[in-house]
């Protein structure tokens, strides 16, 4: 099947809609994605070392989250573009990812999890 | 025939793509489900009365290289959004296909890893550690199962020449929920698997 199946419209014909709101102002080429790869994949070398070294307790969870947080942010802000499109789609997003953080580590605090670990 | 598709696109008042706020909306939302299953987990692992428990059955270099597949296929779905961008679509559905393909890795990996914890006596009903486990993982297994099914959806309708006049959208909604998919494993991976869990209950 011919890779030009699909109409293929030069890219000064835009939609009478289509306005810079609408669509990412910017996206990463395809080396800036591997390099975020990349991170990611040592972030998480990072962590699966951490889970076999002699650090243990509060320090052990926290350099945890904190490779944890930096994948999400990379993943969240790079590959699903968040970093480039419009605020409003950040703001949704965050709204849902944090409410269910802060509502769930109430119940967390509630039930005194942190004392039983 | 691009400017009917186009006058079919139905936008918010807020000027933004009403399809696209709705995955974001959607996905928001998901982080409830998800957070709600993760606090279950976090909240009961520690509080079963018998075995086996999360240390006698987890087997963190497995899990790390299912976590690698998961990331890799994120790469290569953002890659294949690169591609549609740039009108190339024989390279858009190899990348597809690519993703498809490490996330069957990745779900045979869970069916493996689930296997070998029923042989090893833990299932959804032994104790609090596996009805909360099962129920994580497994409500992850399938939305990348679905994940899956999308993929190969866009696919097949790509060869069919049955994709919108502008793939790159249908092909960056469904890496949108691709990619959340990831990140849900990205914190699954180091709350579940990499935190050590709390002594058994009643242990010394």
């Amino acid at each position: 099947m011919s890779s030009t199946e699909h109409r293929t419209e030069p890219d000064t014909a835009a939609p009478p809609r289509d306005t810079p709101s609408q669509h990412v102002a910017y996206h990463p080429s395809a080396r800036e994605y591997i390099r975020v790869g990349l991170l990611l994949v040592a972030l998480t070398s990072i962590e699966v070392m951490l889970s076999y070294s002699s650090l243990t307790g509060v320090k052990l969870i926290a350099s945890l989250f904190l490779c944890t947080i930096i994948k999400f942010v990379l993943v969240v802000g790079y590959f699903m573009h968040l970093k480039f499109d419009n605020g409003r789609f950040s703001r949704v997003f965050a709204l849902g990812a944090i409410g269910a953080f802060t509502l769930y580590a109430v119940v967390l605090l509630m039930f005194g999890v942190w004392r039983t670990s | 025939m691009a400017a009917d598709v186009h006058s079919e696109i139905e936008y918010t008042s807020t000027g933004l793509r009403s399809t696209k706020l709705a995955m974001w909306l959607f996905l928001a939302s998901e982080c409830l489900l998800f957070g709600g299953l993760i606090t279950a987990y976090v909240l009961y692992r520690g509080q079963s009365t018998s075995g086996p428990y999360p240390q006698d059955v987890f087997d963190i270099g497995y899990t790390s290289v299912s976590s690698f597949v998961l990331l890799a296929s994120s790469l290569t779905m953002v890659l294949s959004h690169n591609a549609a961008l740039a009108r190339d679509y024989a390279r858009m559905r190899l990348w597809l296909l690519a993703t498809a393909m490490l996330g069957l890795c990745f779900v045979g990996g869970q069916v493996f890893e689930f296997t070998s914890f029923f042989r090893e006596g833990l299932t959804i009903h032994t104790n609090l550690f596996g009805s909360t486990f099962f129920l994580l993982t497994g409500f992850h297994g399938v939305h990348v199962t679905v994940g899956i099914l999308m993929l190969l959806m866009l696919v097949a309708f790509s060869f069919r020449g049955s994709l919108s006049d502008e793939p790159a959208f249908p092909v960056e909604m469904v890496g949108l929920y691709w990619h959340f998919v990831d990140i849900v494993w990205i914190v699954i991976f180091t709350v579940v698997y990499l935190i050590p869990a709390p002594a058994p209950h009643g242990a010394v």
